[in-house]
């Protein structure tokens, strides 16, 4: 569990980042923080494993204040995955960028290499295993990088921009495992622009801007509420810009699952067939 | 990083940004050698005393004393170096004049560090390059030359976010001993030069597409033109310069040694 009480954030120009944030994150939620460039979503998130301490405020993560140990201590469970893989990628072969944390870890040999195997299947890097990671497309250098902090299984996931670069069916691939981390009970926390896919995956979202959260609710009221999208910059998600318009129909405008519309609008056809 | 810091330019103006580049880089040329000329702590703390008025003209003491902070580390470490040597060849033994020596060669860094640190500081990587061209400097060379310097904060920047990405994955930097230390740092540097080698080539993809060097022939906007404060500069390195050569070559042994007076 997290817990961020009242935490202000300014960087070394007195430019306030954070500006009093409290909330709490109960373990196996998933959260998506939304809200315009420089609303301090990264700021805030690189709080949670310690890289950044409050200015003032306090962060418990498992009830330990963060300003009381170490990001190693911390990263044991709450794994990052930065936007750039190329910010972390340095090993001879993809193998040894997935065992680098273990081994900082001080996990044993033979539990790194179970945990390696089981991280490059996961994410369907096996064939890739002797390669240099330098050698592989962007895509598959982010699932590296997201391998290389799945292999230590931590409770918390967090994850900066997880869809950049990745093509539709890389999408997919994302939510199911999110999906599937869902049922292990881990907690995931991603920060990311794609309301698509914010959508698909039917979080609880956390909206921020200029510092604060200005919203904290589920995906489906949050991405169909017109002042909270207009303030933040987001356009609503195209199912729910059709049921705006159809809701003259008396169809509900916060729709943004596909499969519940598809329910909704054969019922309405069928009615008006009726009729 | 806060050596980075006091090498980043911030635009402002005063009368030591409004001097000629080309000048600047001569007096800081005249500095070095006159650095070089001696051993001896005292002339290299006048040499140190002579930078402080370019210091607070230009009003960068802030960040000046941060690159003097940043350097202190490698400071230390040129004195530690120095007295150790001097104590193992000397064998075992330590004198005052030693320690002055050592003192002195720790001070020819700092001389060294704070003159080009001014420089830095005061001096738009614009006019750099531009002083650079219009020393008939081909433009390739000016052009890589800016360049590189532009990116110096880019660099730091990216260094410090690779830091806290494998600081993420449960690096301890400070953790060992020297050596495992020092290995530490290459899941750092690796990714570092990893990007930067890409971020050149994507910046030299980009400009050729932008049509770089297609015009053989090419003018400037601005030309530097030499105004009355460069004219002072100009006496005042030429007085530094043959003050010091002329100690250096006629008054040399009369130049007095601290550790004389214990």
């Amino acid at each position: 569990m997290i817990t961020v009480e009242n935490v202000h954030y300014s960087y070394g120009n007195n430019i306030e980042a954070l500006k009093g944030i409290s909330l709490t994150i109960n373990d196996g939620d998933f959260i998506a923080i939304m809200g315009q460039n420089g609303a301090g979503k990264t700021t805030f998130i690189k709080h949670f494993n310690g890289l950044l301490k409050p200015s003032s405020g306090i962060v418990y993560v498992n009830n330990v204040a963060t300003t009381k140990t170490s990001v190693a201590a911390l990263a044991r469970n709450v794994g990052f995955v930065f936007q750039n893989p190329d910010n972390q990628l340095f090993s001879e072969t993809v193998e040894d960028e997935v065992a680098f944390a273990l081994k900082n870890f001080g996990f044993d040999n033979d539990t790194i290499a179970q945990r390696v195997t089981w991280a490059l299947d996961f994410l369907s890097l096996t064939q890739y295993r002797k390669i240099s990671p330098f050698l592989l497309s962007g895509g598959e250098r982010k699932r590296v990088a997201l391998a290389s902090v799945l292999a230590w299984d931590p409770d918390t996931l967090v994850l900066d921009e997880p869809t950049i670069g990745q093509d539709h069916e890389q999408k997919e691939n994302l939510r199911q495992f999110v999906m599937q981390l869902q049922t292990k009970k881990k907690t995931v926390i991603m920060v990311t622009h794609d309301v698509e896919f914010v959508a698909e995956c039917n979080p609880r979202v956390i909206l921020m801007r200029d510092g604060k959260i200005i919203a904290d609710g589920i995906a489906k009221d949050i991405l169909t509420n017109s002042q909270l999208l207009e303030e933040s910059s987001i356009v609503r998600p195209q199912i729910a810009q059709i049921f705006a318009k159809l809701s003259p129909l008396g169809l509900p405008a916060n729709t943004i699952d596909i499969d519940e519309a598809k329910t909704m609008i054969l019922t309405k056809a069928k009615e008006s067939n009726r009729q | 990083m806060s050596v980075f810091d006091g090498l980043k330019f911030r635009k402002s103006f005063s009368p030591i940004h409004n001097l000629d580049p080309r000048i600047k880089f001569v007096y800081v040329i005249a500095v070095f050698i006159s650095a070089l000329l001696f051993s001896q702590i005292l002339p290299l703390i006048i040499l140190f005393l002579i930078q402080l008025p370019f210091v607070f003209l230009a009003r960068v003491q802030k960040q000046w004393f941060r690159s003097l902070r940043g350097a202190a580390f490698l400071a230390g470490f040129i004195f530690a170096i120095n007295i150790f040597t001097n104590f193992f060849f000397n064998n075992w033994s330590l004198t005052a004049f030693d320690v002055e020596n050592a003192l002195g060669m720790t001070m020819r860094f700092v001389v060294l560090i704070v003159s080009f640190s001014v420089f830095f500081l005061t001096t738009s990587p614009d006019h750099l390059g531009l002083a650079l061209e219009q020393s008939h400097m081909p433009y390739e060379f000016a052009f890589a030359f800016t360049t590189a310097v532009r990116f110096v904060p880019v660099l730091a920047e990216e260094a410090q976010t690779i830091m806290d990405a494998q600081k993420a994955r449960g690096l301890e930097l400070e953790k060992g001993n020297i050596l495992k230390r020092i290995r530490n740092y290459i899941p750092i540097l690796i990714p570092l030069i990893v990007s930067a080698i890409r971020r050149s080539l994507e910046l030299a993809e980009a400009m050729e597409s932008r049509a770089w060097g297609a015009v053989k022939k090419r003018t400037n906007l601005y030309l530097l033109k030499l105004h009355k404060g460069d004219y002072v500069l100009i006496g005042i390195t030429t007085f530094l310069l043959i003050t010091t050569i002329y100690v250096r070559l006629f008054l040399f042994t009369y130049i007095p040694l601290v550790s004389n007076f214990f």
